[in-house]
């Protein structure tokens, strides 16, 4: 990136200040020496070790993806990352007093305490490597609800973890999975008691500090039978000249009538190698949605999935992705159904600004036995300038003639007709272009609670000053 | 100051072709205009680029807004300024509703923070005498309208927005009869000594239910006739090819 680049993308990316922040430990380079100092820190029990070891030798078998965004330049770097970056402090405090000031400082500058007062039921708090802060409703606490970093999962309820992680997306489920196996540090352990309503959301910030560092989050969340909950995550990190990667895995179990929310607002910075693997498993008469809102990352590829494993299962997988210049964003959806009468639905609208390419990549897969499948995607691009690029890859493979199937895409460009309409109106032109990709998005963001969506908003006004005209 | 609406010898061209050839016309404030002609005339093209339509290059010509030349502002700027166009074919905005739409404009059109009480007695005056369906306006902006529907919108906005001076691009087009009477009291509610319109229109119908003060008539690119509220029924009659013979078009 050019200092002229760099210095353009820092004045419209609010979230792109650095802390001084010396790490207590910093761990360099792909191996399996690094895997095992960071199990060694962690304190972690034989098994989980030995989980990390073979995940880095699946890691290694694999090849890399030959489909998708370009990620050659991230080829060359992965043994100049720093893979593990301890933050100077006691893990994940329970109060905000607890957490080192220049680090509490990052997070109120990003309106998480506040939020957390005001909208939340929990917080997680993840500085690079590990998460700082974790903390819940008291009386959420009373009714058996866990919200804990990973470790503290492993640690607390190990018998619980060992019974559900990784049984989702196993390391041999792709590259990146396997990488994140191998080197996962942070993220949540959520557990919802059967039965339990947490109505506000739970939220999980993530935030880098580190130059030329990987974050490899890991989460997995529960929903016992007839539980409820909504997980919301975030996250942001500097600018620096350097490429940065960012792999998450998040499991989720959705257990009989249990119904469950998973939302990202993904604004990293467009230095970011974004390539995270999020699956649901959902039982019997249970619903899961993903929300999936990509902004910001240099290459992102994320393909939330929800397996409909029992009767009557339901999915809605809702993703928005705005790409802007110098950015691949290669997203969209996969639902699997395994079992009679369960639905399910994919809408994703992505924008490309600029020489942005936003591509949607689907997969709907009818197993034998799911009679009376229903499903339907919609997939819409709009593209803002003459130079913008969309792709559009729907895989389906339908095994049973009972199942229903819609499909629909379409591509618009951001007409001038439109915009002069609304600028006769007294509209300025950036602020018509902004509303008409607000409206474009609406089916999508009016699922969004509202902080985010005017957070959303208040970003899509910024990505569109100047676009046109 | 001048309060009229006033264009001098205006030339326009889309892609190198010329479509207005030396355009005058004065519309004085209080007064309503019709402007007639047959297909191809250039009207249309008065109306966008009276109203900033980029596609248009302007090569000639003033287009004076109460003395200002305003060729040189943006469409938003000349919107704020008190002109407005009714759109021939109003575009369709999806997700976006026509209620939070119009908010917006009519901010824009005061220059200030609009209460929503305040917005919403406007809005509501405006859908009575349009006897239009309050539901209309938590409706996407012209999604899915009929052609009646879009332009029934287009007066709705046109009361909001309370421009001094409007253009309307056939408004009466696709309308039947009813819808036509309700669209032309709209505008008529309009009508007053702050506020002057220019109604393009094909058809005589339209100034039964809008009487003009002035009939003007255009012929390739520039306007060759003007005369009083007769004229319109005189170009009913004869149509338009004795105009043409007349100005050697």
């Amino acid at each position: 990136m050019s200092d002229a680049e760099l210095k353009h993308i820092s004045e419209d990316y609010r979230w792109g200040f650095a802390d001084d922040v010396e790490p207590d430990v910093k761990l360099k380079g792909l191996n399996a020496e690094v895997v095992r100092a960071i199990s060694r820190l962690k304190g972690e029990p034989q098994w989980l070790l030995d989980f990390r070891l073979k995940s880095l030798e699946i890691y290694f078998e694999k090849p890399w993806p030959t489909w998708g965004p370009d990620l050659s330049e991230l080829r060359r770097q992965m043994d100049d990352f720093y893979y593990y970056v301890k933050p100077p402090t006691q893990q994940d405090a329970r109060s905000w007093d607890d957490v080192p000031e220049e680090i509490r400082r990052t997070y109120e500058k990003l309106g998480i305490p506040e939020a957390e007062q005001k909208v939340l039921a929990g917080v997680g708090a993840q500085y690079d490597s590990e998460m700082v802060y974790h903390s819940i409703k008291e009386e959420l606490g009373k009714q058996g609800v866990i919200f804990k970093s990973i470790e503290d999962g492993v640690k607390e309820h190990e018998e619980l973890f060992r019974r559900y992680f990784s049984k989702v997306v196993p390391p041999t489920d792709n590259k990146f999975a396997a990488l994140n196996s191998a080197l996962f540090s942070g993220g949540s352990f959520v557990y919802v008691p059967p039965g339990v309503e947490v109505e506000v959301p739970l939220q999980a910030y993530f935030r880098v500090n580190t130059e030329g560092f990987g974050q490899f989050e890991r989460t997995l969340i529960i929903l016992d039978k007839g539980a409820k909950a909504h997980y919301i995550e975030g996250c942001t990190a500097p600018i620096y000249t350097s490429e940065a990667l960012h792999t998450g895995v998040i499991e989720i179990i959705v257990m009989d009538g249990a119904e469950s929310r998973y939302t990202t607002i993904q604004n990293w910075p467009v230095n970011m190698y974004n390539l995270v693997t999020q699956r649901a498993l959902v039982h019997e008469n249970a619903y899961h949605m993903w929300l999936d809102g990509n902004l910001g990352s240099k290459v992102t590829m994320k393909y939330p999935s929800s397996v409909l494993k029992g009767r009557g299962a339901k999915s809605e997988i809702l993703s928005i992705a705005f790409a802007g210049d110098g950015q691949h964003l290669d997203t969209g959806g996969k639902l699997i159904f395994m079992n009679p009468d369960a639905s399910g639905s994919i809408i994703s609208k992505s924008i490309s600004k600029g020489e942005g390419r936003s591509s949607y990549r689907g997969l709907v897969k009818v197993a034998p036995a799911a009679e009376r499948a229903k499903v339907n995607v919609e997939c819409d691009a709009l593209l803002v300038n003459e130079n913008s690029k969309t792709d559009t890859y729907p895989y389906m493979e339908i095994a049973n003639e009972t199942a229903s199937v819609g499909h629909e895409a379409t591509v618009s460009r951001l007409a001038d007709d439109q915009i002069f309409y609304l600028t006769t109106r007294g509209i300025p032109e950036d602020e018509a272009a902004a509303l008409i990709v607000r409206g474009f998005i609406e089916p999508v963001a009016k699922e969004l609670p509202l902080e985010f969506a005017v957070e959303l908003n208040r970003l899509i006004e910024l990505e569109m000053e100047g676009s046109v005209g | 100051m001048a309060n009229k609406l006033e264009i001098r010898d205006l030339w326009a061209e889309i892609d190198g072709s010329p479509i207005l050839k030396g355009v005058d016309l004065v519309v004085p404030q209080g007064e309503v205009h019709a402007l007639m002609g047959p297909n191809g005339a250039g009207k249309s093209t008065l109306g966008r680029v009276i109203a900033g339509d980029p596609s248009y290059q302007v090569t000639e010509g003033e287009v004076l807004l109460d003395g200002e030349n305003i060729l040189q502002l943006k469409p938003d700027e000349r919107a704020r300024k008190g002109l407005f166009l009714a759109f021939q074919y109003p575009l369709e905005v999806p997700g976006v509703t026509i209620a939070n739409f119009l908010r917006l404009a009519l901010q824009q059109r005061f220059g200030r923070e609009v209460p929503l009480s305040e917005f919403y007695n406007k809005l509501q005056k405006a859908i009575e005498v349009l006897e239009w369906d309050e539901s209309y306006v938590t409706r996407y902006l012209n999604e899915g309208f009929s052609g009646g529907e879009k332009k029934r919108n287009e007066v709705l906005q046109l009361m909001v927005l309370e421009p001094k001076y409007a253009i309307l691009d056939e408004t009466d087009s696709g309308l039947d009869i009813d819808a036509l009477k309700v669209v032309s009291k709209g505008v008529n509610a309009m009508r007053g000594p702050e506020f002057a319109a220019l109604v393009i229109t094909h058809y005589q119908r339209l100034l039964n239910y809008i009487v003009p003060d002035v009939v003007h008539v255009m012929v390739d690119g520039r306007v060759v006739k003007t005369g009083g509220k007769d004229l319109a029924l005189e170009l009913e009659e004869r149509g338009y090819d004795w105009l043409k013979a007349e100005v050697g078009a």
